[in-house]
C-alpha cells in the first residue's frame, strides 16, 4: 500500500502518465480511498490550472512603438 | 475516485500546460493552421499581425526571460533581441514547431547567451544540477510515522484558478513564489505550465533530458503548491 507521503511525490509522474502500469495502479487505488490526498491532487491540479492563467504585464506602448518601427523598416 | 486528470479551459493568449497523460510523441506542437495564416500575414507585412503578435508575448517573453538574467533591464533588452531574431528567421520558418515554441527557442537561447556574457550563467547543461535534489514536495512533519497524513491538507473547495487570481493576495504570492525558484526550476514551471509547451519542447528548448525536466518540473510545482497553501491556510 502506497503511503499518502509516497503519493505525494509520484504526484507529477502521475500527472505525467509516466508512472508504470502497477504504480498507476496503486496510485489510484489509494486515491480513491483516502479523501485527504484526493484533496492534495484536487489542490496540485488547481495549483497547476491557476498558473496557467497567470497573466504577464502588457507591453510598454514605448517598446511597442520602437518594435512597430522595427517592422516597418523590415517589409521595405 | 478522480477521474479528471486532464486540466482544461484554453484561453486562447496563454493555454494552460497539458497535465493530461504525456507521451513522447513527435510534432505535439507543431505549426496549427492559424500560424501559418499568421506567417503569411506577417510575411506580407501586415503591420496589424505582427502587433497582435508583440502583444501578446512581449510581457510573457520578458517573465521567461527573467529566468536567465539578473534583472528586469536586461530582460527587456533580450527580449528586443528576440524580436529582431524573430524578424531576421520569419522567412525561413518552416512551420515544424508552433509559433510560440519558436520563439521561445529564439528567446532562451539569446538569453542563456546574454546570461554566460554577464557571468550570470545558468547551468543548463543536460547534466543534473544541484537544485535538482530539493525539499520533500510536502513537509514530512505533516506526516504520522506511518506515512499516512498527519496534518492533512485542506481542499481548496470554492476556489476556480479565476477566483484565486482576483485575489491580490495569492496572485502576488504565486508571482513571488515563481520567482524564488531556482534558475532551472523557474525555466522548466514557466515554460510547461504557465505557457503550456509540451515536456519534449521544453527538453529540447532548455536542452535537457526528459527525467530531468520531471524532476525539476516536481520540485518547482511542490514549491509553488506550498506557497499557495500557506497563503490560503492564513486566510
Amino acid at each position: 500500500m502506497l503511503t499518502c507521503q509516497e503519493l505525494t511525490e509520484l504526484v507529477t509522474d502521475y500527472l505525467e502518465g509516466r508512472l508504470s502500469l502497477w504504480d498507476r495502479v496503486r496510485f489510484r487505488l489509494h486515491v480513491g480511498m483516502c479523501r485527504h490526498c484526493r484533496a492534495f491532487l484536487h489542490d496540485r491540479k488547481l495549483a497547476i490550472e491557476t498558473l496557467g492563467k497567470l497573466p504577464a504585464d502588457p507591453i510598454p506602448p514605448v517598446v511597442r512603438d520602437e518594435l512597430l518601427e522595427k517592422f516597418r523598416g523590415w517589409k521595405r | 475516485m478522480d477521474r479528471s486528470d486532464d486540466i482544461r479551459g484554453a484561453t486562447p493568449r496563454n493555454p494552460p500546460a497539458k497535465v493530461g497523460v504525456h507521451r513522447a510523441t513527435g510534432g505535439a506542437d507543431s505549426a496549427t493552421p492559424e500560424d501559418a495564416a499568421l506567417i503569411e500575414r506577417l510575411l506580407a507585412g501586415d503591420e496589424a499581425a505582427f502587433a497582435g503578435l508583440i502583444d501578446g508575448f512581449h510581457g510573457r517573453l520578458v517573465r521567461l526571460a527573467r529566468t536567465f538574467v539578473k534583472d528586469q533591464a536586461t530582460a527587456e533588452e533580450v527580449v528586443q533581441d528576440t524580436w529582431v531574431g524573430v524578424l531576421d528567421g520569419l522567412r525561413g520558418f518552416e512551420g515544424r514547431s508552433a509559433i510560440k515554441t519558436w520563439i521561445f527557442r529564439i528567446l532562451v537561447n539569446r538569453a542563456k547567451t546574454r546570461g554566460v556574457r554577464e557571468a550570470r550563467s545558468v547551468p543548463f547543461s543536460g547534466l543534473p544540477g544541484l537544485d535538482d535534489v530539493g525539499e520533500p514536495a510536502v513537509d514530512p512533519s505533516r506526516f504520522g510515522s506511518d506515512g499516512m497524513w498527519a496534518d492533512p491538507p485542506r481542499r481548496w473547495e470554492d476556489d476556480t484558478p479565476e477566483t484565486l487570481l482576483l485575489r491580490e493576495e495569492a496572485r502576488g504570492r504565486l508571482e513571488q513564489a515563481v520567482e524564488d525558484l531556482p534558475a532551472r526550476q523557474r525555466a522548466v514551471l514557466v515554460l510547461r505550465d504557465i505557457e503550456g509547451v509540451s515536456a519534449d519542447e521544453v527538453c529540447n528548448i532548455l536542452e535537457i533530458a526528459d527525467t530531468n525536466q520531471r524532476v525539476l518540473l516536481h520540485r518547482a510545482r511542490s514549491a509553488l503548491h506550498r506557497a499557495l497553501d500557506r497563503c490560503l491556510e492564513e486566510e
